[in-house]
């Protein structure tokens, strides 16, 4: 990403803090464990409980960090690396997205779909560390996490490839932002809140919150594909889904109400789809994997569809 | 081409509160075969029953079962009061009434907890907490009324050991009235959600044969339309002198389940207002009962999960020398052998939760098949075990003992 073909040690260090500071690692884990503790409180006060103190995910995070990594007889190797592949990716989105957001100009080629693939890729990571684990409950949940992906990934797609026709086929996300900063969000036409619509519905199947969280259904599969981890492992698989909860709505809004991404707007904005979030979380039991394949290829794949073709005509 | 695996629901499993263990033969997500294997809780109550007197079996069996807590002593005392002549000669009108009162709270309480846990089982922890939260106030008035939240020591034979103050009633009344609202609130919730009714209907199906087959009892049995309730078909307490109705539903899947629960509640409700306005003042609570004379005698007890049995044989001693427990819930558990073959691992975990399992209720003696293979040890051979093992930590850090 370095321009003009040169590096000095000055612009190296600058990419080093771009990806491990700021927007990248510690920045979107701070917030994303923050995130992950608003829901646990909000929960907690709808289900008249107390809920944690602020720090408490942060406490878990360190104690997990403290605990003896045990690792199943199998494959090792893959069951010990595949949290750090999850992880990077995860890290790789949310440094290059907040670089977008504070800037479009650094936006570089097709990068949408860099994104794209680089979102699945911790669920990927999921998949392969818990079936190298043995654990005939981790590969149930390894076969729903699978189905899972299959459910969500084309509605996402037809919801995505709306907002790329309405910014005239560019595949880039900074011109996807300019686009809506001259014509307003994409989510004020009929086409884009159709496809905004069916991508809150990805992202909590994307996310495995409520109402989409079979891979980890604790009551059936004591927490499917996790089951195995612990300690080191376990502990940057929790990072990976807290920078995913916060890298994931950041797309959303990027593609969707990215009219003005002033700091305030922004947090306004994450707020609010975080909120939807714990609505649906919190309002739904969990489906049948066999419901969510239906659920998913029916109504939002439908809906997309039309979006796409509804923006098509332009509208 | 399949391929099985076994999917272990237990001994110790979020599902299950109580340590039980499912073997469910799965394919894919479909659960093809189940084993149900119990026995890891197994205290030994009727054993314990015929070395204790008749006045100290209540707080005996009471313990069967934590949320069953009236039901199992209430159909003691029923059985004791079989071979005296009946619970109609005997007990004092005043006591009647309290044992139907405390019966029937029991019931609110049960059918609460499990509305919260089916909640829980099915993703919807605000259920869970909504409904426990709801149920906290008839704890309390549990609590007020007998001294405790469970367990509540109430019945003996011949009467109650407790009154209940004419100060109480108000505060009774008042928690009933807070109550209803709340369980509308529950059957808005639960019975018109479109989410829950995907997940719940024609789940975990009991049809009106197989109940008939498997001997299914309690709200179970009355979901799949089989129209049987003890407290109808085999009266105690004053129940028969109130106003109240068998709730039937027909399909026998989880929802319907539910939904018989639901309804339940209502009719509890009424039971219990119905008796605080009817229950004769300042009369006596119990009877003198001095000697338990020979002889055979059963109890009867719809609890929360269907049919409580008690049998007692009487030889004029002061202690049964038999005395036979059959809970409803080792009726129901069996069931899952038919009702969760078929249906995915989602399905199977509800239904296994559907029968409202009391596991403490099921317990039997584990019967160990010896094969070759196999050593059987008893406590016996485990306590030497653990002597062996210390004698070895002790060589390895004191050297040889002398």
């Amino acid at each position: 990403m370095v321009k003009g073909g040169y590096t000095t040690p000055e612009k190296e260090m600058k990419e080093i803090f771009y990806y491990l500071i700021f927007p990248g690692f510690l920045f979107s884990a701070l917030v994303g464990l923050m995130a992950g503790w608003i829901d646990r409180k909000l929960t907690a006060r709808l289900q008249w409980r107390v809920g944690p103190p602020w720090h408490q995910n942060f406490t878990d995070i360190v104690k997990l960090l403290g605990k003896e990594v045990i690792v199943p007889e199998g494959a090792r190797l893959t069951f010990l690396f595949s949290p750090y592949l999850g992880l990077v990716s995860a890290i790789l989105v949310a440094a290059s997205l907040g670089r977008i957001i504070i800037s479009p100009a650094n936006s570089f080629g097709a990068d949408l779909i860099v994104f794209f693939y680089l979102l699945s890729l911790p669920a990927v990571a999921l998949i392969i560390g818990a079936s190298s684990s043995r654990n005939p409950l981790a590969s149930v949940g390894v076969s729903r996490e699978v189905k899972l992906l299959l459910a969500y990934e084309l509605p996402l797609i037809l919801s995505i490839i709306t907002v790329v026709i309405k910014s005239n086929g560019s595949l880039q996300i900074g011109s996807i932002i300019q686009q809506q900063m001259f014509f307003g969000s994409n989510i004020f036409s009929f086409s884009g809140a159709l496809a905004f619509l069916v991508a809150i519905f990805c992202m909590q199947a994307k996310l495995g919150l409520g109402l989409f969280d079979v891979a980890e259904a604790d009551q059936e599969l004591m927490c499917g594909t996790l089951i195995e981890y612990s300690g080191l492992p376990l502990a940057i698989f929790k990072l990976t889904k807290a920078l995913m909860l916060y890298t994931v709505p950041l797309f959303i809004i990027v593609l969707f109400l990215g009219c003005s991404l002033s700091p305030a707007l922004l947090i306004a904005k994450y707020l609010m789809l975080l909120a939807i979030m714990i609505l649906i979380k919190n309002t739904n039991p969990r489906l049948r994997i066999d419901q969510v394949l239906r659920f998913f290829w029916r109504i939002p794949t439908l809906a997309a569809g039309a979006a796409v073709i509804l923006a098509m005509l332009g509208l | 081409m399949s391929h099985k695996i076994i999917v272990p629901i237990g001994p110790y499993h979020p599902l299950q509160e109580e340590p039980e263990y499912f073997q469910l033969y799965v394919e894919g997500e479909r659960v093809v075969d189940i084993d149900i294997i119990i026995g890891y809780n197994h205290r030994g109550i009727e054993k314990l029953s015929e070395s204790k007197h008749f006045d100290q079996v209540p707080f005996l069996v009471e313990r069967i079962c934590g949320i069953c807590s009236s039901s199992h002593p209430y159909a003691y005392v029923l059985a004791v009061e079989n071979i005296l002549g009946g619970e109609a000669t005997i007990v004092p009108e005043r006591a009647l009434y309290i044992r139907t009162i405390i019966d029937e709270l029991q019931r609110i309480h049960s059918h609460l907890l499990w509305l919260g846990l089916a909640g829980h089982f099915i993703g919807y922890n605000t259920i869970w907490m909504w409904a426990w939260k709801y149920r906290e106030p008839v704890l309390d008035c549990f609590e007020m009324v007998t001294g405790n939240r469970n367990n509540y020591a109430m019945f003996k034979v011949g009467g109650v050991r407790r009154d209940i103050k004419d100060e109480d009633i108000p505060v009774l009344k008042k928690m009933l009235d807070e109550l209803s609202p709340a369980v509308d609130l529950f059957r808005g919730a639960i019975m018109d959600d479109p989410v829950i009714k995907m997940r719940l209907k024609g789940v975990g199906v009991l049809t009106r044969q197989q109940v008939i087959d498997w001997c299914v009892v309690g709200p179970t049995a009355r979901a799949s339309g089989v129209n049987i309730d003890i407290r109808r078909d085999d009266p105690y307490g004053v129940i028969e002198r109130l106003d109240w109705n068998v709730i039937l539903e027909k399909e026998g899947d989880i929802f319907c389940k539910t939904v018989v629960r639901i309804l339940e509640l209502y009719e509890s409700i009424s039971i219990i207002r119905q008796s605080l306005n009817k229950i004769p003042k300042g009369a006596p609570i119990d009877a003198e009962v001095k000697d338990i004379p020979a002889g055979e005698g059963i109890g009867r007890v719809e609890a929360p999960r269907g049919e409580c049995f008690h049998y007692i044989k009487s030889d004029g001693t002061n202690r049964p020398i038999r005395h036979k427990i059959r809970s409803p819930s080792f009726m129901n558990v069996a069931s899952d052998k038919v009702s969760a073959v078929g249906g995915t691992i989602s399905d199977a975990t509800l239904t296994l939760a559907a029968v409202d399992p009391c596991y403490c209720c099921t317990e039997r003696v584990a019967v160990i098949r010896k094969t070759d293979n196999h050593k059987v040890m008893n406590g016996w051979d485990l306590i030497k075990l653990s002597q062996e093992k210390t004698l070895r930590l002790k060589e390895v850090y004191y050297g040889r003992p002398e």
